[in-house]
């Protein structure tokens, strides 16, 4: 956890924004490359997932960051298909260890909840705007 | 006549809104952060507080989820974004309340 000074409501929506974008582009690489095969269990492709982390400030408000980009453990999937051009000399393939369920359904998350954020970010914008214009 | 006897109780009002709103919004941009604790501000004890002049800290508390979930964190959006809607409708009413003194004092000063 790290510490910032004094976040507005802009900073909050908008890095928790940056930090939902991020997780898209994660998202959008897995399912990019759901369908690829290796030769080799080393080189196959392994799902990415960003890992959050709150930023708090001293007055109890909090934003968020990515932390890093993880690789998940789900290991790839072996498969016996001699006659694939890139099988070794068991004759296997291995197929890259990605959910496209479970990255659909993480899509769909990512954007409601960046969707909330933009919310957040209009109701404070208008509201800040309305305050701005007392006794006018 | 100093400020507090002008707008009376909205000024502090509008100001515990507007750090209620931060920390509201804190909890739905952390809502997908691993062991994140979503926090809420009492606005009952926190304005009786800021009347006797102390700090709203001790009127903020851990909000207790519904349905903890297995990370460990506790946000739950559709209780933020009630929590948060309800609390621009309240900063807008605490807003109309102010813009009703102002106009009522600057009547008066042009003698309208």
């Amino acid at each position: 956890m790290t510490m910032v000074t004094n976040l507005s409501i802009f900073d909050i929506s908008g890095r928790a924004m940056a930090a939902q974008l991020v997780r898209m582009n994660t998202t959008a690489s897995n399912m990019a490359n759901s369908g690829t095969v290796s030769g080799n269990e080393a080189s196959a492709f392994r799902a990415l997932k960003p890992v959050f982390r709150t930023v708090m400030d001293g007055d109890g408000r909090a934003t968020v960051a990515v932390d890093r980009i993880a690789t998940s453990n789900v290991a790839p999937t072996k498969r016996h298909d001699p006659s694939h051009p890139l099988a070794d000399k068991e004759g296997n393939v291995w197929e890259a260890a990605v959910d496209s369920a479970a990255e659909l359904v993480e899509m769909m998350e990512t954007a409601r909840q960046y969707q909330n954020n933009v919310q957040v970010l209009q109701t404070a914008k208008g509201l800040i705007s309305e305050t701005l214009r007392l006794g006018q | 006549m100093s400020s507090d006897s002008l707008f009376g109780i909205h000024a502090t009002a509008l100001k515990l809104r507007e750090q209620r709103m931060g920390m509201l919004a804190s909890n739905i941009a952390n809502a997908a952060t691993p062991n994140y604790k979503a926090r809420d501000l009492d606005f009952g004890a926190a304005l009786a507080l800021a009347e006797n002049g102390q700090s709203s800290e001790a009127a903020v508390s851990y909000r207790i989820p519904i349905q903890p979930s297995l990370d460990g964190n506790t946000v739950e959006l559709a209780t933020e974004q009630t929590a948060f809607a309800e609390n621009a409708l309240a900063y807008r009413s605490s807003l109309s309340f102010l813009q009703g003194r102002i106009s009522t004092l600057s009547r008066a000063l042009k003698g309208e």
